[in-house]
């Protein structure tokens, strides 16, 4: 099976990781400005990269949202980065 | 005359132990340590089965899992196995053996006519006919014939098989001479070694070829790379198949026991090296598939750990050096045997007969082997033992995303260094001369100093053989899914000539050898008669498994109550006590009802005391899940559609939690403790859901600061008191009730410990939810249940509950919600009219479908008869067209409104409400009024009280 | 095109089957077309057909990059079915049975059309609930659908587990019983052959590797054998759609993950059914060679790579086995994974997209071999005509902007 790197946990099994959306779609708002397309495009649409992907993933264990940068075709994993930034 | 057994030869049988079974209605001795097949040989029984198609006599071809037609049904105390192979499996005392796919035995198969038949049904036959009268006609006959061994209805295997997760340094496949270097060099590396090997022992084929290394026979050598891997702290793995490469080095393995379950493995290792050897090729000539048509390699292996031989007058075809070895030893154990080489010249061969320059034409014999033609000319011989070159075993290669490259000089496909981080090393990357073997093993393992070295200075030369479409008489490419040269050739001329449409015509190489001794062939076929090099003619795909893999070691123990399992409430034994049966709601074991009897009377009767009463139930599954700090209000309001923020501290709140596309996920109470501290409740099946949506917007939005999240329900237990004497029997429990009205929270003590109290109603009475930490569970229900009998009240389980909350109209999410449902469908249209701030959902309310006026909502039924409609009735218009307006999401009896109540949804329901409808159910349609979706007492009285 | 029957077998069987042609031509490319078919699965050869059989349009190149039907056509469980609980999900699925009904005869090619039935299994009350619910939307929507007892439900599947233990133990479910299997090989090589006899040229090894369009037209393609020219072109491409519409800068709502399937070694008759649990989310059939043919959920991982991993097959394999125990005895033959294009609402994309004259037919997700005749049928109306059909409108790709997603799994309750 697979094996994810969680930013925090290091290297875990697939089993315990949940794959969220695509990266850089960042949510249009005010939602009275934003048209029936464009929240549409938010929604649902994508590009189904082929080859490096970045993507958002869920650790399930810690909880953590984290971006992770993979290539879709040999599934190796190219980076893990946490989106939060570091506590005083 | 036929096989038999060597006075003394046989390292791996016990000839002190004779073992008896029966094959195919006839009692076969054997000794401990033969397989069916060795045994079978050593009784002369040449014919042991039958093809799938033409249901031609075949024989044992092969030594292991390449094996193509001896398979078998094995019955064994008490128990069938359908389709083993009888050269995998070892003979024990009693087994009764059959033939697959034949009737009613091999030897006397009432379809062996259908050899006669041969050329009218060639690959793709069925095809191009059984059109007319229609494929149904003809398919259960057809459904009848095919399929090799048969399922025992009897037997359900027993669910026991271990799944054991591993780490190692290096993974070495195989234990011939280069896996042995490999693993003792890694080993003596200080590296953690896990060793590995299809067979019962090690060597590969250094067990019947022999050889010595660094001066000692190979068993020493053997032995010394196996204490290097111990001691190392690596691992051996004996009788092991390893089946599958998957991602990130991650490998599967099946380890087979005797007297213990198989084993599943799953290994990541950091380093593999593959050492996984070559299967040696048929050569083809007409009737190639014949009983007594053997490999050479398999031969000799049978002659030196069986003491099997084969025919008294044999013949070894070949056009390689490594057939020779072969030929020496059948001679050296006083066999009749005697060597053709296509080739002009070969390696020396001491007193045994052979000649140059001529081949195999054909096989002659009716059951088996009685003779054969070299270059036409018969020649009397009755075994037949040949050798066509070799294919490096690539395929865990190949499945971890190694791609191939072709070597003429072995005529084969290797590994293109570079394609894949497994290192292949021995007759798996085609060297086949037993010094460079080991000495590529001890390279790849990362070995210091000089490599293994044996004597033996052999540089094998291998003539490429090819099979040879202008030949008369047929020849079998593919002998378990019996395809010939002639089927190839057939493809051809119809298109089919990439690897994968040849393969899926002719289905060669989708038998249970997985097309071993046939991918090859096919290949080399197709690219003589297209005229292609075989690179460009391709090859086709490596998937796992290696080798076909029991269903039972796969799905380990994840059966029965270890499959999906459900959650348990921490007062399960206390209900069952009660009296209580279970059911699955929700992924929980729930108490549907207490009692014995029939469960809607049951339900009934408990409904009717809550409501004129009181009930107790246990809420613990619904979703308790913490919201804590400065930013929970502001959190809430963006990921929930009713705004929490404005909520009083000590106050509750019923609210939704939308998706963005605008649908209700989940809907719950929101209790406010204290200005920091919300608790928000979700459906028992939506919890993680819910959590994780909080979790996101806590991320995401508040970038993790200012508020946790903490998933509570578990840890907490939860009693439900419910009805009109609910305050009564709390303070008849001596719980001390602390003033509240309804939809507010309070934080008191039961017995020194926390205890929650929240009148809240999911019944429409009066109600107070009490939770505990799950620890004091057993006191508080304990106290609770105490004064039961003194307020006439009652245990009631989910299916009471479900009556009461749909007499009020109150929804269950994913019964009354259809996944489709937007909050304003449900009569909750205030935040959508009046929020303008941001929150989860909000944009999809306003798209053209959020806003159309034919959306269906929530509304309630009255039958015009007293039977209740049925769930997942189909509402249509009155005048009879047959179009669906929406469905019936809940229906029961009322007692307490004496009639039946029904939720459901309805295209504009709302708009509907005193209209009459009609109910579709299996072709009938029955009538009933559209009301609200509250039957009883729409104004809270019961609430309030 | 040499018609195909029993007769022709024992001619030719006379004459050592060595007169057949090829089933169809193996075209090379010419330099422009009356349309364009991007992909050579059996929804781009049905495609193909219909182009030819209904509308009479002949000049038709199929441009496939592999070989004909190797992606997804190549890769599924052979199952057909119809039931569906939208109106418009039902219309799309059952006009591709009827067509799957009469298609041996219509191809002259046996497709081994297996009408056995299909039972969705359920094992909880409010699972029945759900069941009645889509029987009667089958039902009113004119396709043979009905709730099944418990007890009729176990004549039907004698072998399923009916242990006091069983995790699922079979309340019953919805009959199909016009559903089935067929050859899924057998589908794609029979458009094939009907098409190219009609005239329409099949080019293998053709890979598309940009899109040309010109003042808002679409205008061709670049093809690693050269540039062809057409107005017309529609893509049948499952999940390389995405990358072909990007070379366009459109997006698309997919994602593509990897669906895995399972096949046992072949033994004598032991199902006579379809069988999904709704428990287990395993489906599973027996090929006419005996074989256990068997599949479950996807690997929720996006890729592009045929190849999914362990805890889907340990899943998969241990829910058929928590539904047949007794399948315990037999052993895992083959395993391959195929890269299924999802699409939010599990309902396929179908209709125009970017400049005029460039229509697509994807989004088919785990679904798509069920639907390759009806997929065919409106893709080759929308290339002939420029407009939808009556069946097709609904799922074209402004359902998203409009909010009107078709949600099969959220419609019916049961996840797609």
């Amino acid at each position: 099976m697979q094996a994810f790197t969680c930013p925090f946990c290091g290297h875990r099994d697939e089993t315990e990781f949940h794959f969220v959306v695509e990266a850089g779609k960042p949510r249009p708002e005010p939602s009275e400005e934003v048209s029936d397309e464009k929240w549409a495009a938010y929604l649902h649409m994508g590009k189904a990269p082929k080859g490096e992907a970045r993507e958002i993933w869920l650790h399930i264990t810690c909880g953590l949202y984290f971006l992770m940068t993979r290539d879709t075709v040999t599934r190796d994993i190219l980076s893990s980065e946490c989106l939060l930034e570091a506590s005083e | 005359m036929t096989s038999f057994r060597h006075e003394t030869l046989g390292s791996k049988i016990d000839r002190s132990k004779v073992i008896k079974f029966e094959f195919d209605g006839r009692i076969v001795s054997g000794f401990e340590g033969d397989t069916i097949a060795s045994a079978l040989l050593a009784n002369g029984v040449r014919l042991v089965g039958r093809s799938f198609k033409y249901h031609r006599p075949r024989g044992v071809w092969g030594m292991g899992s390449e094996e193509p037609n001896a398979l078998v049904d094995v019955l064994i105390d008490g128990k069938s196995t359908p389709n083993l192979k009888a050269t995998t499996i070892k003979a024990r005392e009693g087994m009764v053996v059959r033939s697959v796919n034949v009737s009613p035995s091999a030897a006397k198969d009432r379809y062996r006519f259908m050899d006669l038949f041969n050329r009218f049904i060639p690959a793709g036959f069925y095809y191009k006919t059984f059109m007319a009268l229609g494929w149904d006609r003809w398919e259960p006959m057809i459904r009848k014939m095919a399929g090799l061994g048969r399922i025992d209805a009897n037997n359900q295997p027993p669910v026991d098989s271990p799944q054991i997760n591993a780490e190692c340094d290096v993974l070495v496949i195989g234990t011939g001479p280069a896996g042995l270097a490999a693993a003792k060099a890694a080993a003596e590396g200080g590296q953690k070694v896990w060793l590995i090997d299809e067979a019962q022992d090690l060597g590969g084929s250094l067990r019947w070829r022999g050889g010595t290394i660094d001066g000692k026979d190979w068993p020493e050598y053997a032995a010394l790379s196996k204490e290097a891997v111990l001691k190392a702290g690596g691992k051996i793995l004996l009788d092991t198949t390893l089946w599958g490469a998957f991602d990130q080095h991650m490998f599967a393995a099946w380890q087979r026991f005797t007297s213990s379950p198989d084993l599943h493995w799953r290994i990541r290792a950091k380093k593999t090296i593959l050492a996984a050897g070559a299967i040696e090729r048929p050569l083809w000539f007409a009737n190639n598939d014949l009983p007594g048509v053997m490999s050479a390699e398999a031969a000799m292996h049978y002659l030196v750990c069986y003491g099997i031989v084969p025919g008294t007058d044999i013949l070894i075809g070949t056009a390689n050096d490594l057939t020779y070895p072969i030929a020496q030893a059948f001679g050296n154990a006083g066999v009749n045997v005697t060597l053709i080489d296509q080739r002009q010249s070969g390696p020396e061969l001491q007193g045994v007969r052979h000649a140059y320059g001529v081949k195999l034409t054909s096989a002659e014999g009716h059951n088996g082997v009685t003779g054969a033609t070299v270059d036409g000319e018969y020649v009397s011989t009755d075994a037949i033992l040949v050798s066509g070159g070799y294919t490096p075993t690539v395929h865990l290669w190949c499945q971890s995303g190694g791609k191939l490259d072709w070597q003429p000089e072995i005529d084969g496909l290797v590994p293109r260094p570079g394609t894949s981080d497994m290192i292949v090393v021995g007759a798996a990357n085609g060297t086949y001369a037993l010094n460079a073997a080991l000495k590529e093993g001890h390279a790849a393992g990362g070995g210091r100093g000089r490599a293994p070295k044996s004597v033996l200075k052999q540089n094998p030369a291998i003539e490429p053989v090819r099979p040879d479409p202008d030949l008369k008489g047929r020849q079998w490419i593919d002998m378990q899914n019996d395809v010939t040269l002639k089927d190839v050739s057939l493809a051809a001329s119809e298109g089919f000539q990439s690897v994968e449409h040849l393969k899926r015509y002719t289905t060669l190489g989708m038998a249970t050898d997985q097309g071993r001794t046939s991918n090859f062939a096919g290949l080399a076929a197709m690219s003589a008669i297209t005229g292609k090099s075989i690179p460009e003619t391709g090859t086709t795909t490596y998937r796992p498994p290696f080798q076909p893999v029991p269903l039972v070691t796969i799905s380990g123990r994840r059966r029965g109550d270890l499959f999906n399992p459900l959650k348990r409430l921490v007062l399960e034994d206390a209900h069952r006590s009660e009296g209580a049966r279970f059911r699955e709601y929700g992924g929980w074991l729930r108490p549907s009802v207490y009692g014995v009897g029939d469960e809607t009377t049951l339900a009934q009767e408990e409904a009717m005391i809550a409501r004129s009463n009181v009930g107790i139930f246990d809420a613990s599954p619904l979703g308790k899940l913490e919201v804590i700090g400065p930013k929970a209000g502001e959190l809430l309001d963006f990921t929930g559609y009713v705004r929490m923020s404005t909520l009083k501290p000590g106050r509750a709140r019923y609210g939704f939690m939308l998706a963005e596309s605008g649908i209700v996920y989940d809907d719950g109470v929101v209790l406010r403790l204290d200005e920091n501290r919300f608790i928000v409740s979700a459906s028992s099946s939506h919890v993680d859901g819910v959590r994780w949506k909080l979790e996101d917007g806590r991320q995401d939005r508040l970038g993790g600061k200012g508020v946790y999240i903490h998933d509570m329900t578990s840890a907490w237990t939860t009693l439900t008191v419910t009805g009109p004497k609910a305050s009564e029997l709390i303070a008849g429990a001596g719980i001390e009730l602390p003033a509240l009205t309804h939809m507010s929270v309070s934080e008191t003590k039961f017995e020194g410990r926390p205890l929650r109290i929240a009148r809240i109603s999911f019944t429409g009475d009066k109600s107070f939810e009490l939770s505990v930490p799950s620890l004091h569970a057993e006191n508080l229900r304990n106290r609770l249940s105490g004064a039961l009998a003194q307020f006439g009240g009652k245990w009631i389980g989910l299916e009471a509950v479900m009556i009461m909350r749909a007499e009020k109209g109150y929804i269950l999410i994913g019964k009354d919600t259809d996944g489709l449902t937007m909050p304003h469908d449900l009569g909750w249209a205030g935040p959508r009219e009046k929020r303008t701030d941001e929150y989860i959902g909000k944009r999809s309310l306003f798209t053209p479908e959020g806003k159309s006026n034919t959306r269906k909502q929530l509304v309630g039924f009255e039958t015009l008869d007293n039977n209740p409609l049925v769930t997942g009735s189909h509402l249509v218009p009155v005048d009879g067209d047959r179009r669906s307006l929406g469905y019936v999401t809940s229906s029961y009896f009322s007692n307490t409104l004496k009639r039946p109540i029904a939720l459901g949804l309805l295209e504009n329901g709302t708009g509907r409400i005193g209209q009459v409808i009609g109910c579709f159910n299996n072709g009938e349609i029955r009538m009933a009024k559209v009301i609200g979706p509250c039957a009883l007492d729409p104004e809270g009285v019961r609430l309030n009280g | 095109m040499q018609h195909y029957s029993a007769l022709s077998l024992l001619k030719h069987g006379i004459s050592s089957h060595k007169r057949w042609q090829s089933a169809w031509r193996k075209a090379t490319p010419k330099k422009a077309y009356e349309a364009i078919i991007i992909g050579g699965g059996g929804h781009g050869l049905a495609t193909a057909y219909y182009l030819a059989k209904n509308h009479g349009i002949t000049n038709v190149a199929v441009l496939e990059r592999g070989w004909i039907g190797g992606g997804n056509t190549g890769r599924n469980t052979t199952v057909i079915r119809s039931n569906y609980f939208y109106p418009e999900s039902v219309a799309l699925y059952d006009l591709a049975l009827r067509l799957y009904e009469n298609l041996s005869t219509e191809l002259n090619y046996n497709v081994m059309l297996s009408q056995r039935g299909m039972l969705i299994g359920a094992h909880t009350p409010m699972q029945m609930e759900i069941c009645q619910r889509i029987a009667n939307a089958m039902q009113l929507n004119g396709v043979d659908g009905e709730l099944m007892s418990a007890e009729e439900a176990a004549k039907r599947v004698p072998l399923y587990n009916s242990n006091e233990n069983a995790r699922y133990k079979l309340m019953g479910g919805i009959w199909q019983g016009r559903a089935g299997i067929a050859r899924h090989d057998a589908v794609a090589w029979g458009y094939a052959r009907a098409a190219s006899d009609l005239g329409v040229d099949i080019i293998e090894g053709c890979e598309v590797t940009d899109i040309l369009s010109k003042n808002g037209q679409v205008a061709g393609v670049e093809t690693n054998l050269g540039e062809i020219r057409s107005d017309t072109i529609g893509i049948a491409a499952a999940g390389a759609t995405p990358g072909l519409t990007g070379m366009l800068g459109v997006d698309l709502p997919i994602h593509t993950y990897a669906l895995q399937a399972f096949v046992s070694e072949p033994v004598k008759p032991c199902l006579d059914t379809v069988l999904l649990a709704l428990g287990t989310g395993t489906y599973v059939s027996q090929s006419d060679k005996g074989e256990l043919v068997f599949g479950g959920g996807l690997d929720r991982v996006p890729t592009h790579g045929q190849k999914g991993n362990l805890p889907v097959q340990e899943e998969v394999i241990s829910g058929l086995l928590e539904m047949f125990p007794a399948f315990g005895q037999l052993k895992l033959l083959r395993q391959w994974g195929g890269v299924v294009d999802v699409v939010p609402d599990s309902s396929p994309i179908i209709g125009p997209i970017g400049p005029e004259g460039l229509f697509i037919n994807c989004g088919w997700g785990t679904g798509g071999f069920k639907a390759i005749p009806a997929g065919g049928w409106l893709l080759a109306h929308l290339l002939a005509t420029g407009e939808h059909h009556d069946i097709s409108r609904p799922f074209d790709l402004k359902r998203f902007a409009e909010g009107r997603l078709i949600d099969e799994a959220a419609g019916s309750g049961i996840a797609h």
